[in-house]
Protein backbone atom coordinates (compact mmCIF):
# COMPACT_ATOMS: atom_id res chain seq x y z
CA UNK A 1 0.00 0.00 0.00
CA UNK A 2 1.58 3.13 -0.96
CA UNK A 3 0.81 5.03 2.27
CA UNK A 4 2.33 2.02 4.32
CA UNK A 5 5.40 2.40 2.03
CA UNK A 6 6.11 6.59 2.48
CA UNK A 7 5.13 5.73 6.23
CA UNK A 8 7.58 3.00 7.48
CA UNK A 9 10.96 2.53 5.33
CA UNK A 10 12.22 3.00 2.16
CA UNK A 11 13.41 -0.45 0.84
CA UNK A 12 14.49 -2.15 -2.16
CA UNK A 13 11.76 -4.44 -1.29
CA UNK A 14 9.51 -1.82 -1.78
CA UNK A 15 11.36 -0.35 -4.80
CA UNK A 16 9.94 -3.00 -7.03
CA UNK A 17 6.24 -2.51 -5.98
CA UNK A 18 6.92 1.15 -6.91
CA UNK A 19 8.33 -0.02 -10.21
CA UNK A 20 4.44 -1.40 -10.39
CA UNK A 21 2.84 1.71 -9.95
CA UNK A 22 4.72 3.48 -11.81
CA UNK A 23 3.71 1.56 -15.16
CA UNK A 24 0.33 1.91 -14.06
CA UNK A 25 0.77 5.84 -13.92
CA UNK A 26 2.19 5.81 -17.16
CA UNK A 27 -1.44 3.69 -18.23
CA UNK A 28 -3.37 6.14 -16.34
CA UNK A 29 -1.84 9.40 -17.71
CA UNK A 30 -2.26 7.84 -21.83
CA UNK A 31 -6.04 6.79 -20.22
CA UNK A 32 -6.30 10.61 -19.01
CA UNK A 33 -4.69 11.74 -22.76
CA UNK A 34 -6.99 10.22 -24.54
CA UNK A 35 -10.07 11.31 -22.67
CA UNK A 36 -8.99 14.49 -22.55
CA UNK A 37 -9.14 14.32 -26.64
CA UNK A 38 -12.65 12.67 -26.23
CA UNK A 39 -14.07 15.32 -24.18
CA UNK A 40 -12.68 18.02 -27.27
CA UNK A 41 -14.30 15.97 -29.74
CA UNK A 42 -17.58 15.36 -28.52
CA UNK A 43 -18.23 18.70 -27.64
CA UNK A 44 -17.26 19.75 -31.58
CA UNK A 45 -20.86 17.78 -32.45
CA UNK A 46 -22.72 20.62 -30.49
CA UNK A 47 -25.30 17.82 -28.82
CA UNK A 48 -28.00 18.96 -26.92
CA UNK A 49 -27.46 20.45 -23.77
CA UNK A 50 -28.65 16.95 -21.63
CA UNK A 51 -26.72 14.72 -23.83
CA UNK A 52 -23.80 16.97 -23.94
CA UNK A 53 -23.74 17.76 -20.22
CA UNK A 54 -24.07 14.54 -19.34
CA UNK A 55 -21.50 13.07 -21.52
CA UNK A 56 -18.87 15.83 -20.25
CA UNK A 57 -19.58 14.99 -17.06
CA UNK A 58 -19.30 10.81 -17.30
CA UNK A 59 -15.83 11.30 -18.63
CA UNK A 60 -14.50 14.19 -16.28
CA UNK A 61 -15.92 11.62 -13.48
CA UNK A 62 -14.28 8.93 -15.24
CA UNK A 63 -10.84 11.03 -15.34
CA UNK A 64 -11.32 12.12 -12.05
CA UNK A 65 -11.60 8.69 -10.73
CA UNK A 66 -8.77 7.51 -12.06
CA UNK A 67 -6.71 10.53 -10.84
CA UNK A 68 -8.01 10.01 -7.30
CA UNK A 69 -7.48 6.39 -7.19
CA UNK A 70 -4.04 5.67 -9.05
CA UNK A 71 -2.45 9.21 -8.41
CA UNK A 72 -3.57 9.94 -4.60
CA UNK A 73 -3.30 5.95 -3.94
CA UNK A 74 -7.17 5.79 -2.77
CA UNK A 75 -7.63 2.78 -4.34
CA UNK A 76 -5.56 0.82 -1.16
CA UNK A 77 -6.34 3.40 1.35
CA UNK A 78 -6.96 3.12 5.13
CA UNK A 79 -10.92 3.06 6.09
CA UNK A 80 -10.54 6.43 8.20
CA UNK A 81 -10.25 8.21 5.29
CA UNK A 82 -13.24 6.63 3.32
CA UNK A 83 -14.87 7.37 5.88
CA UNK A 84 -14.25 11.07 5.90
CA UNK A 85 -14.56 10.88 1.83
CA UNK A 86 -17.35 9.51 2.14
CA UNK A 87 -19.06 12.31 4.67
CA UNK A 88 -17.79 14.46 2.06
CA UNK A 89 -19.12 12.68 -0.59
CA UNK A 90 -22.96 12.91 0.80
CA UNK A 91 -22.61 17.01 1.97
CA UNK A 92 -21.05 17.58 -1.54
CA UNK A 93 -23.92 15.37 -3.27
CA UNK A 94 -26.16 17.56 -1.52
CA UNK A 95 -24.85 20.67 -2.44
CA UNK A 96 -25.01 20.29 -5.84
CA UNK A 97 -28.73 19.24 -5.34
CA UNK A 98 -30.05 21.85 -3.68
CA UNK A 99 -29.86 24.48 -6.49
CA UNK A 100 -31.14 21.84 -9.56
CA UNK A 101 -33.91 21.34 -6.93
CA UNK A 102 -34.81 24.72 -6.30
CA UNK A 103 -34.78 26.08 -10.15
CA UNK A 104 -35.51 23.18 -12.10
CA UNK A 105 -37.52 24.60 -14.27
CA UNK A 106 -36.28 25.07 -17.85
CA UNK A 107 -32.38 24.17 -16.82
CA UNK A 108 -32.68 20.85 -19.74
CA UNK A 109 -34.66 23.13 -22.12
CA UNK A 110 -31.65 26.11 -22.69
CA UNK B 1 9.25 19.10 21.43
CA UNK B 2 9.03 17.21 18.04
CA UNK B 3 5.83 16.60 16.02
CA UNK B 4 3.88 13.65 16.57
CA UNK B 5 3.48 10.38 13.94
CA UNK B 6 5.26 11.84 11.64
CA UNK B 7 6.71 8.91 10.27
CA UNK B 8 5.15 6.04 12.77
CA UNK B 9 1.82 5.40 12.30
CA UNK B 10 -0.74 6.39 14.81
CA UNK B 11 -2.29 2.74 16.19
CA UNK B 12 -6.28 4.04 16.30
CA UNK B 13 -6.07 5.94 12.65
CA UNK B 14 -3.95 3.62 11.05
CA UNK B 15 -2.40 6.71 9.30
CA UNK B 16 0.55 9.19 10.14
CA UNK B 17 -1.11 12.89 11.29
CA UNK B 18 0.38 14.07 7.96
CA UNK B 19 -1.90 12.00 5.52
CA UNK B 20 -5.05 12.51 8.09
CA UNK B 21 -4.55 16.07 8.34
CA UNK B 22 -3.84 16.42 4.37
CA UNK B 23 -6.83 14.82 3.56
CA UNK B 24 -9.16 16.89 5.98
CA UNK B 25 -8.30 19.99 4.53
CA UNK B 26 -8.71 18.72 0.91
CA UNK B 27 -12.29 17.20 2.31
CA UNK B 28 -12.98 21.52 3.04
CA UNK B 29 -11.29 22.37 -0.36
CA UNK B 30 -13.96 19.92 -1.63
CA UNK B 31 -16.81 21.87 -0.04
CA UNK B 32 -15.58 25.34 -1.41
CA UNK B 33 -14.95 24.34 -4.89
CA UNK B 34 -18.06 22.47 -4.34
CA UNK B 35 -19.96 26.04 -2.97
CA UNK B 36 -19.18 27.83 -6.25
CA UNK B 37 -20.18 25.06 -8.39
CA UNK B 38 -23.71 25.00 -6.90
CA UNK B 39 -23.40 28.42 -7.29
CA UNK B 40 -22.80 27.99 -11.24
CA UNK B 41 -25.70 25.86 -11.28
CA UNK B 42 -27.74 28.11 -9.64
CA UNK B 43 -27.04 31.09 -11.96
CA UNK B 44 -26.92 28.71 -14.72
CA UNK B 45 -30.60 27.44 -14.27
CA UNK B 46 -31.85 30.84 -13.02
CA UNK B 47 -30.78 32.43 -16.51
CA UNK B 48 -33.26 32.65 -19.39
CA UNK B 49 -30.40 32.25 -21.58
CA UNK B 50 -26.68 30.80 -21.28
CA UNK B 51 -23.87 31.16 -23.40
CA UNK B 52 -21.63 28.02 -24.72
CA UNK B 53 -18.19 28.41 -23.36
CA UNK B 54 -16.47 28.56 -26.20
CA UNK B 55 -18.46 31.68 -27.14
CA UNK B 56 -15.87 33.42 -24.64
CA UNK B 57 -13.02 31.54 -24.26
CA UNK B 58 -9.95 30.14 -25.74
CA UNK B 59 -10.55 25.89 -26.10
CA UNK B 60 -7.45 25.58 -28.00
CA UNK B 61 -5.31 26.87 -24.94
CA UNK B 62 -7.52 25.28 -22.03
CA UNK B 63 -7.01 22.21 -23.98
CA UNK B 64 -3.55 22.72 -23.64
CA UNK B 65 -3.83 23.64 -20.05
CA UNK B 66 -5.37 20.54 -19.59
CA UNK B 67 -2.61 18.56 -21.08
CA UNK B 68 -0.21 20.68 -18.98
CA UNK B 69 -1.59 19.80 -15.50
CA UNK B 70 -2.48 16.61 -16.14
CA UNK B 71 0.98 15.82 -17.09
CA UNK B 72 2.13 17.88 -14.00
CA UNK B 73 0.16 15.27 -11.60
CA UNK B 74 2.08 12.32 -13.43
CA UNK B 75 5.75 14.47 -12.71
CA UNK B 76 4.46 14.90 -9.28
CA UNK B 77 3.72 10.72 -8.28
CA UNK B 78 6.48 10.29 -10.80
CA UNK B 79 8.89 12.90 -7.67
CA UNK B 80 7.31 10.74 -5.04
CA UNK B 81 8.11 7.69 -6.57
CA UNK B 82 11.75 8.41 -7.10
CA UNK B 83 11.75 9.03 -3.59
CA UNK B 84 10.71 5.82 -2.83
CA UNK B 85 13.11 3.90 -4.63
CA UNK B 86 15.87 6.81 -2.59
CA UNK B 87 17.16 8.58 -6.37
CA UNK B 88 16.86 11.92 -5.09
CA UNK B 89 18.80 13.08 -8.04
CA UNK B 90 15.80 11.75 -10.26
CA UNK B 91 13.08 13.37 -7.67
CA UNK B 92 14.51 16.74 -8.13
CA UNK B 93 14.12 16.57 -12.10
CA UNK B 94 10.45 15.39 -11.45
CA UNK B 95 9.62 18.22 -8.14
CA UNK B 96 11.51 20.38 -10.91
CA UNK B 97 9.38 19.55 -14.26
CA UNK B 98 5.85 19.85 -11.95
CA UNK B 99 6.66 22.69 -10.71
CA UNK B 100 7.44 23.97 -14.17
CA UNK B 101 4.21 22.67 -15.58
CA UNK B 102 2.57 24.63 -13.14
CA UNK B 103 4.22 28.00 -14.03
CA UNK B 104 3.45 27.18 -17.80
CA UNK B 105 -0.29 26.51 -16.89
CA UNK B 106 -0.23 29.41 -14.93
CA UNK B 107 1.14 32.22 -17.68
CA UNK B 108 -0.62 30.54 -20.27
CA UNK B 109 -3.86 31.25 -17.60
CA UNK B 110 -2.45 34.99 -17.75
CA UNK B 111 -2.84 35.08 -21.52
CA UNK B 112 -6.26 33.78 -21.13
CA UNK B 113 -7.09 36.99 -18.96
CA UNK B 114 -5.31 39.89 -20.63
CA UNK B 115 -7.26 38.74 -24.22
CA UNK B 116 -10.43 38.74 -22.10
CA UNK B 117 -9.42 41.90 -20.12
CA UNK B 118 -7.95 43.76 -23.61
CA UNK B 119 -11.65 42.59 -25.18
CA UNK B 120 -13.31 44.74 -22.09
CA UNK B 121 -14.59 40.94 -20.69
CA UNK B 122 -14.31 41.56 -17.15
CA UNK B 123 -15.95 39.62 -14.38
CA UNK B 124 -18.75 42.39 -14.43
CA UNK B 125 -19.57 42.27 -18.25
CA UNK B 126 -22.22 39.31 -17.26
CA UNK B 127 -23.05 36.07 -15.06
CA UNK B 128 -21.00 33.50 -17.38
CA UNK B 129 -17.61 35.75 -16.84
CA UNK B 130 -18.29 36.49 -13.61
CA UNK B 131 -18.59 32.56 -12.61
CA UNK B 132 -15.31 31.86 -14.99
CA UNK B 133 -13.35 34.63 -13.48
CA UNK B 134 -14.21 33.48 -10.09
CA UNK B 135 -13.61 29.50 -10.58
CA UNK B 136 -10.49 30.06 -12.48
CA UNK B 137 -9.00 32.77 -10.16
CA UNK B 138 -9.32 30.56 -6.74
CA UNK B 139 -8.24 27.33 -8.99
CA UNK B 140 -5.14 29.54 -10.37
CA UNK B 141 -4.48 30.56 -6.63
CA UNK B 142 -4.65 26.73 -5.65
CA UNK B 143 -2.11 26.26 -8.36
CA UNK B 144 -0.01 28.89 -7.30
CA UNK B 145 0.22 28.13 -3.56
CA UNK B 146 0.78 24.86 -4.69
CA UNK B 147 3.48 25.56 -6.34
CA UNK B 148 4.86 27.24 -3.82
CA UNK B 149 4.65 24.82 -1.05
CA UNK B 150 6.61 22.29 -4.26
CA UNK B 151 9.26 24.72 -4.98
CA UNK B 152 10.12 25.15 -1.02
CA UNK B 153 10.87 20.65 -1.02
CA UNK B 154 12.58 20.92 -4.34
CA UNK B 155 15.01 23.44 -2.49
CA UNK B 156 15.41 24.21 1.53
CA UNK B 157 13.01 21.77 2.08
CA UNK B 158 14.60 18.99 0.88
CA UNK B 159 17.42 19.11 3.40
CA UNK B 160 15.71 17.20 5.04
CA UNK B 161 15.78 14.22 3.03
CA UNK B 162 19.69 14.20 4.64
CA UNK B 163 18.41 13.58 8.39
CA UNK B 164 15.20 11.74 8.00
CA UNK B 165 14.14 10.48 4.29
CA UNK B 166 10.98 8.81 5.49
CA UNK B 167 9.08 12.16 7.06
CA UNK B 168 10.67 13.77 3.66
CA UNK B 169 9.27 11.33 1.50
CA UNK B 170 6.08 11.36 3.69
CA UNK B 171 5.73 15.51 3.50
CA UNK B 172 6.08 15.58 -0.50
CA UNK B 173 3.59 12.47 -0.91
CA UNK B 174 1.24 14.89 1.33
CA UNK B 175 1.94 18.22 -1.15
CA UNK B 176 0.91 15.61 -4.19
CA UNK B 177 -2.09 15.23 -2.90
CA UNK B 178 -2.89 18.71 -2.69
CA UNK B 179 -1.12 18.84 -6.06
CA UNK B 180 -3.61 15.77 -7.54
CA UNK B 181 -6.50 17.67 -6.00
CA UNK B 182 -6.21 20.61 -8.20
CA UNK B 183 -5.96 18.99 -11.14
CA UNK B 184 -8.80 17.56 -10.24
CA UNK B 185 -10.57 20.41 -10.09
CA UNK B 186 -9.64 21.50 -13.30
CA UNK B 187 -10.98 18.03 -15.22
CA UNK B 188 -13.92 19.28 -13.84
CA UNK B 189 -13.99 23.08 -14.79
CA UNK B 190 -12.72 22.14 -18.39
CA UNK B 191 -15.86 20.85 -19.74
CA UNK B 192 -17.76 22.79 -17.18
CA UNK B 193 -16.65 26.14 -17.94
CA UNK B 194 -15.27 26.00 -21.92
CA UNK B 195 -17.48 22.67 -23.57
CA UNK B 196 -20.96 23.35 -22.22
Amino acid sequence: MASDHAATSVTSDHAVDIDKHVRIYITVFVTLMVLTIVTVVVSRFHLPVPIAVTVALIVATIKGSLVACYFMHLISEKKLIYAVLALTAFFFVALMALPIFTVSDGFWIH
Amino acid sequence: MDIPYTVEIRRDTGLTNGKIGIWLFLASEVMLFGALFASYILIRVGAPSWPRGDMFLDVPLATVNTIVLIASSVTMVMAWASLMRRRFQTYRIYMGLTILAGLVFLVIKYFEYSHHFHGGELPSTNNFLAIYFTLTGLHGLHVFGGMVVNAYFWGPGAKLWKTNPVWFTNRVEHSGLFWHFVDLVWIFLFPTLYLL
